[in-house]
């Protein structure tokens, strides 16, 4: 029994069917007790009020946005090496997903620094990378849905995933050569003296797992009906043929 | 490949082989964005070295939806690829062509354009050197967008939304090392970062495309 | 030279062709007939190395084919013989002399290709193939816009190819008046329906 056993598309719909319920319920757990918590156990900050508490949705889509787009190279990897379709359009159902974590955490990166800078959108590096991420992904989808082959649509996003991961990457260096910014520095990590304290961080956790949780199942979902498309689509052109 | 090199480059200077239509949207956009912004001097010398930059980025892209798509219909890319031509030297050559012929000209141009944009006296040897260094990396990765995008219909617009995005470090390091250099500050950093991202697109992105080709032509 | 066992092609996803199985040796002429559609082109492009092959094995050296499709890979703004001349360095020749007076272009050398009719196009397309200096030739339906007399000057190309030990496979539906041809039919060979709720079809 080998994990690529689940690269079946047969086999991952099975299992994606008994794994759904849980996965879900559990983003949906998680979510509600961290927001919550968040949101009402928390105490306003002495500095940013209450406007502090746009944390818990800024924070985790911002590390989604990124993790999403790892996710993609891991899938185009697969795809490319092994030839799993499973992966292949695993990566093609996390894209928009990804986008949409980018979006989120610009629009609350903007309003969480209207505030607190004065202003909606600066120039700052990390605001800037996530814009440039943000293009990147729209390149991708684009690339997508152009091309008819599902097959060599999935071998030339693989390919553009990888080369744009290595883009992607110089620009944030890039970017940070560019201008050395206003963001404060990272909320959350193991090493650092200054982050958020405790009071705040607990909740942060949850909801950076519940964010987690949640694109997992987004993606299973979103896999499992791309799994379905690709069926319809044999069956219409075996239907077209006449075979 | 210097042959395929040869004929390219005879293709382009012969009638409707575009060449000089980058050229002339080059110099349109450095006329057009003093218009813009209204005459006054400081802030074009300010704003010189980004649409300079900006400029020749555009002009790079206006032409690279052509590298891969008119062999391809006509059935020359076919045959390339069942000849003893590797495709990722026919990538290169392709993309050493469009730089010939887009890319070389618009470095020449530039000290000109510079003038009309009142670009600082100390710019334009920076301009020079960080346009000759960074185009051909506008080239390559062009390619690459053109060898994924080539059997597409639309295939033009959605060549500049997967290209322009990995233009930003070069764009980035590019107009910095003018900027600099323009104001006597330090410009060597951005420009060897420049060069870098030139020399590491020259190694690896033949081998993408490539790829990108070969699964086109499928 | 060519060999091929049990191969099965595909187009756009779709499985057109299986079991293929023939073995092509030096002098070798195989005309591939069968109805629009039914995958000669596919298999062409596959032998060729276009495409990869779903199912089986070709045995042959990559080295020895060229092809020639459907569009010729012809530059309207050069003339006859520098579009030659490319195809003749590409593939590492200078002589391009004995393909233009094959072909009967001799007068038209110097002339722009954007200024040649359809079949005098196809006539540059065809003399590419002896500029290459390949011995196998794939060729999709080579004949196509050519009068009599240009078919009779292909045969008589194709025919001095065979003299040499090359060998070719052509897709064409007339006769290209060459007894020693050999005929295949691909109808046989059409892929039968996949079963019934196969779910990995779509994954092939």
């Amino acid at each position: 029994m080998s994990i690529w056993e689940y690269a079946n598309p047969k086999k991952f719909m099975q299992t994606s069917t008994l794994a759904l319920p849980w996965v879900s319920g559990l983003a949906v757990v998680l979510l509600v007790a961290g927001l919550v918590w968040g949101f009402f156990f928390t105490p306003e900050d002495y500095k940013q009020g209450s406007t502090v508490k746009i944390i818990y949705l800024h924070v985790p889509s911002a590390m989604m946005a990124v993790s999403a787009w790892f996710m993609m190279l891991v899938g185009s990897l697969i795809w490319l090496i092994r030839r799993h379709h499973v992966s292949a359009l695993a990566a093609k159902a996390a894209a928009p997903v990804g986008l949409t974590f980018t979006v989120i955490g610009l629009v609350t990166g903007a309003i969480w620094g209207q505030p607190m800078w004065g202003t909606w959108w600066a120039w700052d590096p990390r605001l800037t990378s996530f814009l440039i991420l943000g293009l990147f992904y729209l390149g991708y989808i684009a690339l997508w849905s152009a091309v008819e082959d599902a097959d060599t649509a999935a071998d030339l996003t693989s390919v553009l995933c990888i080369v744009g991961s290595v883009f992607a990457f110089l620009s944030r260096y890039a970017v940070l050569f560019w201008n050395q910014g206003l963001h404060q520095g990272a909320s959350l990590s193991v090493d650092s003296e200054q982050h958020v304290s405790d009071v705040y961080a607990f909740p942060l956790w949850i909801c950076i797992a519940g964010f987690l949780v949640l694109f997992v199942t987004l993606v299973l979902l979103r896999t499992r009906t791309e799994i379905r498309s690709r069926r319809i689509m044999a069956l219409m052109a075996r239907e077209r043929t006449g075979a | 490949m210097i042959a395929l090199l040869q004929r390219d480059l005879r293709l382009a200077f012969r009638a409707g082989g575009g060449f000089g239509l980058g050229l002339a949207f080059f110099l349109m956009v450095a006329v057009l964005v003093p218009l813009g912004v209204g005459p006054e001097g400081a802030l074009l010398a300010r704003i010189a070295p980004g649409i300079l930059w900006v400029g020749a980025l555009l002009a790079c892209l206006l032409s690279l939806d052509r590298m891969f798509a008119l062999d391809f219909e006509d059935g020359a890319l076919d045959l390339m690829a069942v000849s003893p031509l590797p495709l990722e030297g026919v990538v290169a050559m392709k993309a050493l062509a469009h730089w010939l012929v887009t890319g070389l000209p618009l470095v020449l141009i530039a000290p000109v354009l510079g003038l009309l944009l009142s670009l600082a006296p100390g710019g334009y040897f920076w301009l020079l050197a960080s346009l000759f260094l960074g185009t051909p990396a506008l080239s390559l990765i062009g390619g690459f967008g053109a060898a994924l995008t080539v059997g597409l219909k639309r295939g033009g617009l959605i060549l500049s939304l997967i290209v322009l995005p990995m233009y930003v470090p070069s764009l980035i390091f590019g107009a910095e090392a003018v900027r600099r250099g323009a104001v006597g500050g330090d410009a060597v950093v951005p420009l060897l970062l420049l060069a870098a991202i030139s020399l590491g697109s020259v190694a690896i992105l033949p081998f993408a495309a490539a790829a990108a080709l070969r699964a086109n032509l499928k | 030279m060519l060999q091929v066992h049990d191969l099965a092609v595909s187009r756009g996803g779709l499985t057109v062709l299986e079991g293929l199985g023939f073995a092509l040796r030096p002098s070798d002429l195989l005309v591939l007939r069968g109805p629009n559609g039914v995958g000669k082109t596919t298999v062409l492009r596959t032998l060729a190395g276009l495409q990869p092959a779903l199912r089986g094995q070709i045995l042959a050296n990559p080295d020895q084919i060229t092809y020639s499709g459907h569009a010729d890979g012809i530059k309207a703004t050069l003339t006859v013989g520098e579009n030659l001349g490319f195809w003749a360095a590409v593939h590492g020749h200078s002589a391009i002399d004995p393909a233009i007076s094959a072909m009967n272009l001799t007068a038209l050398r110097a002339r722009r290709a954007a200024d040649l009719s359809a079949g005098q196009k196809r006539r540059l397309g065809l003399a590419r193939l002896l500029v290459t200096g390949r011995k196998i030739w794939l060729m999709d339906e080579p004949t196509v816009s050519l009068d009599a007399a240009s078919v009779a000057l292909f045969g008589a190309m194709l025919r001095g190819h065979l003299a040499q030990g090359g060998a070719a496979i052509v897709a064409t539906h007339i006769d290209l008046g060459l007894p020693e041809a050999r005929m295949l039919d691909l109808t046989p060979f059409k892929a039968a329906a996949t079963r019934q709720g196969a779910f990995d079809e779509a994954f092939a």
